[in-house]
């Protein structure tokens, strides 16, 4: 089978550099390369946002567990199977009718991977990390929302030790939902808090 | 220790480029750099903290001008020589051999 970059001149400098220090490190025995194939696979197949939207819809359905989440967030995630590493300290906090909550990491990109996977290349920029702690209101805006002026906004610097949730507020027009149809609209944004989980009355323009 | 990648109140640097969707990684080296360094440090030869500390010593002009996976592969790369388990000479040896060979690396 041909490849693009077979034709493409010289390879990528960084592709030369990763593929020495990976091919030296399996030689000397310290890393396995079918560990990284799996690994990689993990992160890229196996976990993502749907996790922590099952976090939130179960917190949304269920208020013991929801007073559980907001308590003891790394055990309550835990309960739904998803933990380890870059998890192990969990906070979750709660978006309500007067506060809206945002997370990022300013020092580098610090995410709670057991529930969101891997951060999007937004969050991991100089843009979003520098602006969202002097003017979370015009990033909101960015993002597609436009916060109310009365509404607190409180933005959560993420470390190596502790990571963020963001409980959204359960949209309006879902009342009777199952667990998995509200998990369906729990959207990766409204858990960083960068935006709030729609009302599908707004998405599918029906509101009254 | 205080850097450039101390960001938080920063000026200047423009627009969110934001990106829909779940698509972690963008070529093959990433995918590689990540992996390598998780199995890394999950075998035990240095934590998160290691790697990145060592980010925030791979320069302040190259941070502002890389990628994210770049700044992993800085860090990776001067994590394992500091650990004493490369050195910079073997790895430079081994890209010049990979050149030379000229096939693919990944894909």
């Amino acid at each position: 089978m041909s490849h693009d970059h077979e034709h493409s001149g010289p390879p990528d400098e960084r592709a030369l550099r990763i593929k020495a220090i990976e091919s030296l490190l399996i030689e000397k025995g310290i890393i396995d390369e079918a560990a990284v194939d799996e690994l990689v696979d993990i992160f890229e197949h196996r976990i993502g946002p749907k996790n922590g939207a099952k976090v939130v819809a179960r917190a949304w359905v269920d208020p013991d567990y929801k007073a559980r989440l907001l308590e003891n967030g790394t055990a309550a995630i835990a309960e739904l199977g998803f933990s380890g590493v870059q998890g192990e300290e969990m906070t979750v906090i709660e978006n309500t009718a007067t506060v809206h909550n945002m997370v990022v990491c300013t020092l580098c990109s610090c995410y709670p991977w057991p529930t969101l996977g891997l951060p999007p290349s937004w969050y991991k920029s100089a843009p979003y990390r520098s602006r969202v702690v002097i003017e979370p209101r015009e990033v909101l805006s960015e993002f597609g929302y436009d916060i109310p002026d009365d509404k607190e906004v409180r933005v959560w610097d993420s470390n190596a030790e502790l990571r963020y949730l963001v409980l959204p507020q359960r949209p309006t027009g879902t009342e009777g939902w199952s667990e998995e149809q509200l998990a369906e609209i729990v959207t990766r944004d409204a858990m960083i808090g960068t935006n709030v989980v729609p009302s599908p009355d707004q998405t599918h323009g029906a509101s009254l | 220790m205080n850097g450039v990648h101390d960001m938080g109140g920063m000026q200047g640097f423009g627009p969110i480029e934001i990106d829909q969707g779940y698509a972690p990684f963008h070529s093959d080296w990433e995918r590689r750099v990540h992996g390598v360094l998780c199995i890394f440090a999950i075998n035990g030869y240095f934590n998160f903290d290691d790697s990145r500390y060592a980010i925030e010593r791979m320069g302040n002009a190259e941070y502002l001008t890389t990628p994210y996976y770049e700044h992993w592969l800085a860090g990776l790369e001067i994590v394992a020589i500091e650990k004493g388990v490369l050195t910079k000479e073997e790895i430079e040896a081994r890209k010049e051999e990979l050149r030379e060979k000229g096939e693919p690396l990944y894909g």
